[in-house]
């Protein structure tokens, strides 16, 4: 059956699309999980609606006008919340409904009708032309190797951040390119599950790997293979019954989520006794 | 005296949303002292440490740490903080948390070595803790983490070591413990202790602070002149300060 599936071309690149943005998502996902900035992640997610209303706008590929709206909203949010002293729940809120809405707005003053809106909002991963998983992997090369690069900062920053202060390292600066690289994640994402389920596949693999994580790095490394296998299965699955893709990974996900946490409930209860 | 100055504070203040927290503070710190900085709740203990630290600027005075502004020597300095607020669930051993204590010797872009692993192994055994090296940070008992938080500072070899109530979370018997290991650590390191113990420190440290906004007393008192000048800095009834052990060095001098 997957070799059927393999020989066209829109289900290669699917599959080649889902296992580039696992990866991505494995290792900032960790961060987002550890260092608990699910909803900034969500706030960039949402911002960036805007920059698909600009691509829609300026008739290029709305993934290109993501990028600097997701970047823009990411070094935003963090510089309001450092330097500005605004709580960055105010900061998270207000660009997530100023980023929505001004896409609205841009979509509107587009003349026609915007094609496939739905699935930058919903994703839809059957249909992620070439030119995107070229995108797609260039970012992923970018996040992977930033991350790499930073593993030390970014580990003292996530977790004993006034430490990581005291010792000299660039706290701010390091917060700032930790939330940039989470917005570059979200535009690998939104071609699997779509701007609005983004936050999902950020959280879950990772929540999961946690639980079975000595390290930073082996969470990392779970996390991605969970979101790979999340991803492959529910392609796997909308595509044999016909459902919305990015949808179905997002409640395979979810299922996952709630079975792991029963599993240990039931096992604790077990023990107990 | 020949030893170096490290720490140098004049008349200090901080002022925290507007209400003065320490007011025209005036100490030094000479290379090799053990210096314990005493005092109520709210008398600004670890306000100074902060200052110390770069982590808070002082309204007015001059603080310089190593000759420079706070925060400039980032290598020399060790931290303990108090307590560390951190998920259990964090996915960290406690060999690379104390790794952490190397980052401020290494540039960006440089990954961890095997002379920073060997500097955690070997702080790890100078605190006890090396049959934990693996074990999971979340994993932990207060007192082990308080050690694990030590390591981390000693891992970086600071000239000058700033604790904060190292022994608020801990029981008895390991806050003797710890402080014998402070005493050992004297001979390589200055040491500022900021801590509750008014009867403990005196049996350890060279020089006392008090502090309750204002500074009350710098010198140990003799074992005779007893705790007046201590009584005036707390509110409430305290454990005397009384000088034991002869032969420790009396106390350096203040500037």
């Amino acid at each position: 059956m997957p070799g059927n599936l393999f020989a066209f071309e829109f289900l290669r690149n699917a599959v080649l699309a889902s296992l580039l943005a696992s990866l991505a998502c494995g290792i900032i996902g960790s961060y987002v999980v550890v260092k608990k900035i699910g909803f900034i992640s969500g706030g960039i997610a949402h911002t960036a609606f805007g920059g698909i209303g600009l691509g829609y706008y300026l008739g290029i590929n709305p993934l290109l006008g993501v990028i600097p709206f997701s970047l823009g909203a990411a070094i935003a949010i963090g510089l309001l919340g450092r330097k500005a002293k605004v709580s960055e729940d105010t900061a998270i809120g207000a660009f997530w409904a100023v980023g929505m809405a001004s896409g609205v707005i841009l979509i509107g003053l587009t003349p026609g009708y915007a094609p496939n809106l739905f699935s930058y909002l919903f994703g839809n991963i059957l249909t992620v032309p070439s030119l995107d998983l070229w995108m797609i992997a260039l970012l992923d090369l970018v996040i992977v190797t930033l991350a790499w690069m930073f593993s030390k900062e970014f580990l003292v920053l996530s977790f004993d951040e006034e430490y990581a202060e005291v010792s000299g390292v660039k706290t701010t600066l390091f917060y700032l390119l930790l939330l940039s690289l989470i917005a570059l994640t979200v535009v690998v994402l939104v071609r699997v599950v779509g701007i609005v389920l983004v936050i999902a596949l950020l959280t879950i693999p990772a929540a999961i790997a946690r639980l079975f994580s000595r390290s930073l790095g082996g969470m990392m490394l779970i996390a991605s293979l969970l979101s790979a296998l999340f991803s492959l299965a529910g392609l796997w699955l909308s595509y044999e019954l016909d459902l919305a893709s990015g949808a179905t990974i997002i409640v395979l996900a979810g299922l996952a989520f709630l079975l792991v946490h029963a599993g240990r409930l039931v096992i604790s209860r077990l023990r107990a006794r | 005296m020949s030893s170096q100055e490290i720490v140098h504070c004049e008349n200090l203040s901080v002022e925290l949303g507007g209400v003065s927290v320490l007011s025209d503070l005036s100490f030094s710190v000479i290379e090799g002292d053990f210096l314990a900085i005493v005092g109520p709740n709210g008398g600004g203990k670890t306000t100074l440490l902060r200052v110390l630290l770069g982590l808070q600027k002082p309204s007015a005075g001059s603080v310089r740490v190593f000759g420079s502004e706070p925060g400039r020597h980032p290598g020399k300095v060790g931290y303990v903080p108090q307590r560390l607020f951190f998920d259990r669930d964090f996915p960290l051993c406690v060999s690379d948390a104390v790794l952490m204590g190397r980052i401020a010797m290494k540039t960006p872009f440089r990954h961890y070595n095997r002379a920073d692993r060997q500097a955690v192994e070997e702080s790890l055994r100078t605190v006890g803790l090396s049959s934990l090296a693996n074990r999971r940070i979340g994993a932990l008992s207060g007192g082990e983490l308080q050690r694990v938080l030590l390591a981390r500072a000693l891992a970086g070899n600071p000239e000058l070591l700033l604790l904060d109530e190292p022994t608020a979370s801990i029981d008895p018997s390991m806050k003797t413990t710890i402080y014998d290991l402070l005493d050992h650590l004297r001979k390589r390191m200055t040491i500022v202790l900021v801590t509750h113990d008014t009867g403990m420190v005196s049996r350890f440290v060279s020089r006392v602070i008090c502090l309750n906004c204002r500074m009350v007393l710098r010198e140990p008192p003799a074992a005779s002149a007893g705790g007046s000048v201590v009584e005036e800095a707390y509110p409430y009834q305290v454990d005397h300060l009384l000088h034991h052990a002869p032969g420790r060095p009396e106390s350096g001098a203040i500037s």
